[in-house]
């Protein structure tokens, strides 16, 4: 009884060791050359990507020109839709303005959320589009007071969407603004709590960053007085 | 008619796991969101169906019966993860549409089912003809009910454009949808094919 189910549980062991062997090359092939398409399809024109950077999740390419004069980046971010996990490949040129985004995982519902993949690229209808705008980390839906028009029926996964796409462009900016800075910046607990707290902070860019510092400062300095007391 | 053609019809008509056997409803409702997905869904579980039947019924001799159920699952999932590895390899684009429902083809009753009840008892052979028949009647089921969400749904079949932009009644494509189409399938079907 034991030995056969023992044979059994070997040999598909050594079946899927096999096929596991025979696919694994393919696989991640498959998965690279996707990420590199959406990594040129949503830049501008370039002649050179240089190496991936991480940062908070987030994972840019820079794109540079045959002069070696930046020309836009590429940020690859995700975010909680409404059916699980959105990732996405963004775009943005040297004026910040989105080239263009591509969906690399979803899970919206079929018919509705799904729709990310192509709503928001719609060159005839401008209310929806967001290709060619000028990314500011403040995107919204219009039924928040913003001025792109969600998905119909899926406003949590256009919410979710837009957050990304703020995201990385905060993501590739507050990075910009952390080099060199970011490794003398060591977050106090406080300072964490505030950047939750302060909806601006999670926007990014160089003023929150700069304000985050300067409350951690000030608790630090609160403590020192009240502690001689 | 013969023994070996009445097996593989059996599946399709007679014992059609959807629709006469009732089996295997998750990934029915879940994946016929469109033609396309409910075939695939259909075709990889013929795939794990044909194979785990051919091993099951070859080992039948050898598994006691006190175990069986855990050997028939330990074959099942491995054919299933085979099948996993080789859509992610080949067919990309229909693994991230289907996912999550491939691994638990492992779970799908009808699998079980037919490794219990037929495999089990029956020549190589026939169990193979069974999960050829079975495999064809489920991917046949779920096409078509693939095909009619599609095209109240969204307008298309297989992709194809067969109305104007925009059309589509969102009904069907959500999960009462599929309740509603399997309902009146499973009525007709009951009416004129089974008989």
């Amino acid at each position: 009884m034991m030995l056969s189910l023992t044979c059994i549980t070997i040999v598909a062991g050594a079946a899927l060791a096999g096929v596991n062997m025979l696919t694994e090359e393919t696989i991640n092939a498959q998965k690279e050359a996707q990420k590199q398409a959406a990594i040129s399809a949503v830049l501008p024109e370039h002649a050179r990507i240089a190496d991936a950077e991480e940062a908070e999740g987030l994972v840019i390419y820079r794109a540079y020109d045959a002069d070696e004069q930046f020309v836009g980046a590429a940020v690859q971010t995700e975010t909680n839709g409404f059916g699980g996990k959105i990732k996405l490949m963004v775009g943005f040129d040297a004026d910040n303005r989105i080239v263009d985004y591509a969906i690399l995982e979803h899970a919206e519902t079929p018919g509705l959320g799904s729709h990310i993949v192509h709503w928001f690229k719609n060159a005839d209808k401008p209310s929806q589009n967001i290709i060619g705008r000028k990314a500011d980390g403040h995107m919204t839906v219009s039924k928040d007071g913003g001025e792109v028009d969600a998905i119909t029926a899926a406003t949590i996964s256009s919410r979710a969407f837009l957050g990304a796409v703020n995201a990385a462009y905060a993501g590739l900016h507050g990075h910009d603004a952390y080099t060199g800075a970011s490794k003398q910046h060591h977050p106090a607990p406080e300072a964490e709590e505030a950047e939750l707290a302060d909806p601006d902070a999670q926007i990014g860019a160089t003023v929150p960053a700069e304000g985050v510092d300067s409350i951690a400062a000030g608790e630090n300095e609160a403590n020192q007085i009240v502690k001689p007391e | 008619m013969n023994n070996s053609s009445k097996t593989l019809l059996n599946g399709i008509f007679k014992e059609n796991p959807t629709f006469a056997l009732v089996l295997g409803m998750c990934p029915t409702l879940a994946t016929t969101t469109s033609a396309i997905n409910g075939m695939s869904m259909g075709l990889a579980t013929m795939f794990v169906l044909v194979c785990s039947n051919v091993v099951i019924s070859l080992l039948k001799n050898l598994i006691p019966d006190k175990v069986r159920i855990p050997a028939f699952i330990v074959v099942i999932a491995t054919f299933v993860t085979i099948v996993e590895m080789l859509m992610k390899a080949y067919t990309p684009a229909i693994y991230d549409v289907l996912g999550l429902f491939i691994p638990l083809i492992v779970v799908n009753c009808i699998v079980l089912g037919r490794a219990e009840a037929f495999a089990a008892k029956n020549s190589v052979g026939l169990s193979a003809l069974d999960g050829i028949g079975m495999g064809l009647g489920f991917t046949l089921s779920l096409t078509v009910i693939g095909i009619i969400r599609e095209l109240l749904g969204a307008g298309t079949c297989f992709g194809m454009h067969l109305v104007p932009d925009n059309y589509g009644m969102l009904l069907f494509v959500l999960a009462p949808g599929a309740f509603i189409v399997l309902g009146l399938l499973m009525g007709l079907f009951q009416k004129y094919v089974k008989k």
